[in-house]
């Protein structure tokens, strides 16, 4: 219920945006994430962009995992 | 605790209870917006969809949640116009164009769906779409998590999160769980590696003594969260209480709409009378769903009660904790 998948920003027109997963495309709403722009990963919940993805923490994220494989 | 649904079935689906040891114990939440769903108010929305002139929309995962007396797939089955919509602006656009008819939206979901249906009311709003109602049973997730702890019927050293919840309320709404009760918290993702690192710094918390809130999800959620989802919903929402299944009444937990938005509140545009609620014999998904049983414990479990032929909502759902050890779990020994 609360899934959300990250998509990518392929254009924008007022509130809406179409975004592409993986190949597939559909217009969504963005009256949430009124600062995204074309090239964002956003977070996708029935049909509106709840987020805007983090790259840089994404980065960080996997650098981080990447050390606690290494601990262990 | 992994509180929320959507973690119940990534915890189950990449085996992760069999990779922990022994001494951490995972026990799910009531972090799933259809299981917690009480029959009262599943029961009105039956009820709405038996109307005349009236087309009824939800989310696929409503649509075959027994009610006491019935489900709106069987609704649908028996002639009404029920629709299953991926989002509530699908449900505005069938709005649009049947101005005809009376379009209400079964409104299910947590902070994470609330934003969106109060995006939805204010472009109803704007366009003059006129015939467009919800009937909001959406839930607020602090609160519970105050009511089940209060509760003291589990003792829990730690919680699992929700993930996308927290991408709108941020982590701040958490603070009062290691404030008040010691227990530390942790917002974390979906995928496996996600679960693992949540886990790994709930255990870093409890180890320490140092219990906070951390966010393990960093790149879908900021501390302050979604101020303008944040800002729409408080524009089109106001708290109130909601109806729980298997917690019952809990204060300041839901959200209704405020007066300002009346004309699209289909609780009080509509007059239905529906039976008295009733409980299936024999559910446990209350109890489930406050972590104090597991589906195994529940004697319906795989044998009258089956994703195909669902008793209780915890089975329909797929974040349901039922149909999860149903379908990754060992349906005997969990």
């Amino acid at each position: 219920m609360c899934l959300a998948i990250p998509a990518l920003v392929k254009s924008i027109d007022g509130h809406q945006a179409e975004i592409d997963i993986d190949g597939v495309t559909r217009q969504v709403s963005i009256q949430l994430t009124p600062e995204v722009k074309v090239g964002d990963y956003v977070l996708l919940h029935t049909g509106y962009a709840i987020n805007v993805i983090d790259e840089a923490e994404a980065q960080e994220t996997l650098k981080l995992l990447r050390e606690l494989s290494e601990v262990r | 605790m992994e509180f929320c649904g959507g973690h119940t079935v990534a915890i189950f689906k990449h085996g992760i209870r069999q990779l922990l040891p022994e001494t951490i114990e995972m026990l799910s939440g009531p972090g799933c917006p259809v299981c917690v769903t009480a029959n009262t108010d599943l029961d009105k929305a039956i009820a709405l969809a038996h109307l005349p002139n009236v087309i009824t929309t939800s989310f696929g995962d409503m649509i075959r949640v027994p009610g006491s007396y019935s489900s709106l797939q069987v609704t649908k089955a028996e002639g009404c116009d029920v629709r299953v919509v991926y989002s509530v602006q699908d449900a505005l656009y069938i709005a649009r164009d049947n101005p005809d008819k009376s379009v209400i939206f079964i409104g299910i979901g947590f902070e994470t769906t609330a934003p969106t249906i109060a995006a939805s009311i204010l472009q109803a709003e704007q366009e003059g779409i006129n015939n467009y109602y919800l009937l909001s049973l959406h839930k607020l997730c602090p609160p519970i998590m105050k009511a089940l702890l209060d509760l003291g019927e589990v003792r829990l050293n730690g919680i699992v999160c929700p993930g996308h919840v927290s991408s709108i309320i941020g982590s701040y709404p958490y603070q009062f769980i290691p404030d008040n009760y010691n227990i530390a918290c942790v917002v974390s993702g979906f995928e496996p590696l996600d679960i693992l690192l949540c886990i790994d710094m709930l255990v870093n918390q409890i180890e320490t003594g140092q219990y906070n809130v951390e966010i393990a999800y960093r790149r879908g959620v900021k501390p302050e969260g979604n101020q303008q989802a944040l800002r729409l919903m408080d524009t089109v929402f106001e708290v109130s209480e909601a109806n729980w299944r298997g917690i019952g009444v809990v204060p300041s937990s839901g959200l209704r709409l405020k007066a300002r938005y009346e004309q699209f509140n289909a609780e009080t545009n509509f007059d239905i009378n529906p039976d008295p609620s009733r409980e299936a014999k024999g559910c446990l998904c209350g109890s489930i769903l406050r972590g104090v049983s597991t589906p195994l414990d529940c004697k319906l479990f795989h044998q009258s009660c089956t994703p195909e032929h669902p008793v209780g909502p915890c089975m329909v759902s797929s974040e349901g904790s039922c149909a999860t050890y149903y379908h990754y779990g060992d349906i005997y020994t969990g």
